[in-house]
């Protein structure tokens, strides 16, 4: 451990000075502290409120999504009062439908993974909604234990207004691969807050896939309860005409010698589609040693989209290893496609090709092999949607860069 | 039999302040067993012409002809033209992240036949055709073209036009940036090829070291956008030593 180090350690000591980040309005279970936005916040301006359909309201409501749950050896499901889910140390809400989740979810849902455990298959829990009339309150907690190895896949189906806070408590030395898959129908609206702790040396990976739904915004933050962890986030999706797909991450750098790496990728196609992408990263103090990298990327395939893409990066110690971001949107590359449509390969083939291309590292970076195959169908499927209109109009997007 | 004849071309491109005359009349017609090359100034057009007959949507054909034994070319998509027989092996290759070599050419390759190669030969020819280039196996499993270096990029088109096997292959300054054993092996990709008979070779280049491995039976002197001369090889022979000044002041 360096000089620096451990003299950041012993400022610091156990709690961590709150920093009141302009990107992140502080963390509170008060709903008081999260009034119903306007839209003109900094955190909402992206979001198209009326489409939220009520659900800011918080009214209560008991409906639930049908789970179907695939439980590995070393696993279990149990059912925690609100009041429990906070004791063990998840991230607060840091924004009004969170806080609503944990409120009006009446208990949360705890899967455990022993400590040491090694799955070797992944924990699956299938949640389906039946109809966007139901309003969904959703509180889970995965914890994994100490050193333990697991890959959990969260699928969400069918339809629903569904408001979840899902947190993940990564044990020291613990390495878990998280993947939340959006496959929903068309009308569905989800609002997601995944809250990420990374324990001492802890290795997690978390991959959010959206392909399906009206809106889906969804949070992926992190944060480390101690040194020495690493948080790898990923992203996968793909707009339809119309819908609204917004990622938030935020890797709140809590702890020395830490790691976060993003990478979100996402295809836009057809009349209104909408993605946005929120990179934060903030560097406390504390956090010497550590390194930082994001990375979002947008292929635009038709007209008439936008992709808003917005890197941001707080830095409060200059003692780090290395901070980076990278954020592109671009249209269908015409040099590409005739490359290849020289070489007799049809362009809707072409097409389907160069997007596969671009998605392709990204999907192998997943390490969910049963799920692979599965994702790189979903993108073809998307894909045959848009084929028939052809064509390959350029596409003024409004990133913002 | 494969024949392909340019008559009277005429191409255009969108500029700023409108369209912009590139191809001023262009004539020429390959028969097969036929190898031409067209040398000429930087700007010229060579690149235009190239384009122009695998289909590039940036150039506008604003008059005359191209047909492929007969068929009209121009009035084929990129793809067909390609189905149809015409391979352009580009000055700058185009990089495609994330697509394999293996996958693009396999895709290539049932395109082209209209049906999938066997997958037991299709493997070794592949590998066979890659080491032909001088290009390792492993290259199969990259993405096409990325990271390649400007040599590798020239021999994996060498690797594809091996491949493909098309009826007339257009070489646009596959020579350049070749050392002298990479050049070694793209011209020996191309004698195999115009050497299979019945094929047409259109090589454009700048040098005349590539002449030295592929004998032209025609070279011709591109200038302002279209022929201003044509010959035997003795004519790279005279550009090489009397440069393209006679021919540009002409031109003025
Ligand atoms: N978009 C454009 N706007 C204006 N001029 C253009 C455009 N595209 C091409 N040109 C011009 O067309 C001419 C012919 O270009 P081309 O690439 O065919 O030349 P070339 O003979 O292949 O040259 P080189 O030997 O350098 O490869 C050049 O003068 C070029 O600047
Ligand atoms: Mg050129």
């Amino acid at each position: 451990m360096t000089d620096s180090v451990r003299s950041a350690l012993e400022q610091d000591g156990p709690t961590l000075e709150r920093v009141d980040s302009h990107l992140n309005p502080p963390a509170s279970y008060d709903l008081a502290d999260h009034p119903v936005p306007t839209g003109r916040e900094e955190v909402w301006r992206f979001t198209p409120l009326k489409r939220l359909r009520g659900i800011l309201d918080g009214e209560a409501s008991d409906a639930h999504l049908t789970w179907e749950t695939s439980l590995p050896a070393g696993v279990t499901l149990s059912t925690i009062t609100t009041e429990e889910a906070r004791e063990l140390g998840e991230l607060p809400p840091n924004e009004r439908p969170a806080a609503l989740a944990v409120a009006l979810a009446g208990g949360a849902a705890l899967l455990d993974v022993a400590a040491e455990a090694e799955l070797d298959e992944p924990v699956v829990l299938r949640l389906k909604g039946t109809s966007v009339d139901d309003l969904v309150w959703g509180h889970l907690v995965l914890r994994i234990g100490a050193h333990a190895r697991a890959t959990i896949v969260l699928e969400h189906t069918g339809s629903a207004r569904y408001c979840a806070t899902t947190s993940v408590l990564v044990g020291d030395g613990a390495e878990v691969n998280v993947l939340s898959l959006h496959d929903w129908d068309d009308d569905a609206v989800h609002l997601a807050r995944d809250g990420i702790r990374v324990g001492r040396d802890a290795r997690v990976r978390h991959t959010a896939i959206s392909f399906g739904g009206d809106l889906v915004r969804m949070h992926a933050n992190v944060e480390y309860a101690g040194p020495g962890g690493e948080a790898e986030l990923l992203g996968l999706y793909f707009a339809d005409a119309g819908q609204h797909i917004e990622h938030r991450l935020f890797a709140d750098h809590t702890a020395p010698n830490t790691k976060s790496h993003v990478v979100y990728k996402g295809a836009l196609q057809g009349q209104g589609a909408h993605t946005v992408w929120v990179g934060n990263v903030l560097i406390r103090k504390v956090a010497v040693g550590i390194e930082t990298y994001e990375e979002n990327r947008n292929l635009v395939l038709t007209d008439g989209c936008q992709a808003d893409s917005v890197p941001n990066l707080e830095i409060e110690t200059g003692e780090i290893e290395g901070a980076g971001h990278a954020s592109a949107t671009g249209r269908f590359d015409d040099e590409q496609l005739f490359y290849l449509r020289s070489r007799g390969i049809e362009e809707a083939e072409a097409r389907r090709l160069v997007v596969h291309g671009f998605f392709n590292d990204l999907v192998r970076k997943v390490g969910v092999p049963e799920l692979e195959e599965r994702l790189l169908a979903t993108v073809e499927e998307e894909l045959e949607k848009n084929v028939s209109h052809g064509g390959s109009a350029p596409a003024s997007p409004r990133g913002t860069v | 039999m494969s024949t392909l004849e340019i008559k009277d071309l005429h191409v255009s491109v969108d500029t700023e302040d409108g369209p912009k005359e590139i191809l001023k009349g262009v004539a020429l017609t390959i028969k097969d067993g036929e190898t031409h090359a067209i040398m000429g100034p930087n700007g010229s057009g060579k690149s235009t012409l190239a384009y122009s007959i695998a289909g590039h949507p940036k150039y506008t054909v604003t008059g005359g002809t191209v047909t492929l034994d007969g068929e009209d070319v121009l009035a084929m998509s990129v793809d067909e033209r390609a189905r149809a027989g015409l391979f352009l092996a580009m000055q700058y290759p185009v990089e495609v992240p994330g697509v394999s070599v293996s996958n693009f050419l396999r895709t290539a390759k049932t395109a082209i036949d209209g049906e999938a190669p066997k997958l037991r030969t299709w493997v070794k020819d592949v590998n066979a055709a890659l080491q032909r280039a001088n290009l390792d196996p492993s290259f199969s499993q990259r993405s096409v073209n990325e990271g390649f270096s400007g040599g590798e990029k020239k021999r994996h088109e060498i690797a594809q036009l091996e491949l493909l096997d098309p009826k007339v292959a257009v070489l646009d300054e596959t020579d350049s940036g070749l050392d002298i054993d990479a050049l070694k092996v793209v011209s020996q990709g191309v004698n195999r090829f115009a050497e299979a008979g019945d094929k047409g070779v259109l090589l454009i280049t700048h040098y005349t070291r590539i002449l030295r491995y592929i004998k032209p039976d025609f070279v011709h002197v591109f200038v302002d956008g279209k022929i201003a001369e044509e010959g035997g090889s003795e004519l790279a022979d005279q550009l090489e030593a009397e440069g393209y000044d006679k021919y540009t002041r002409a031109a003025v």
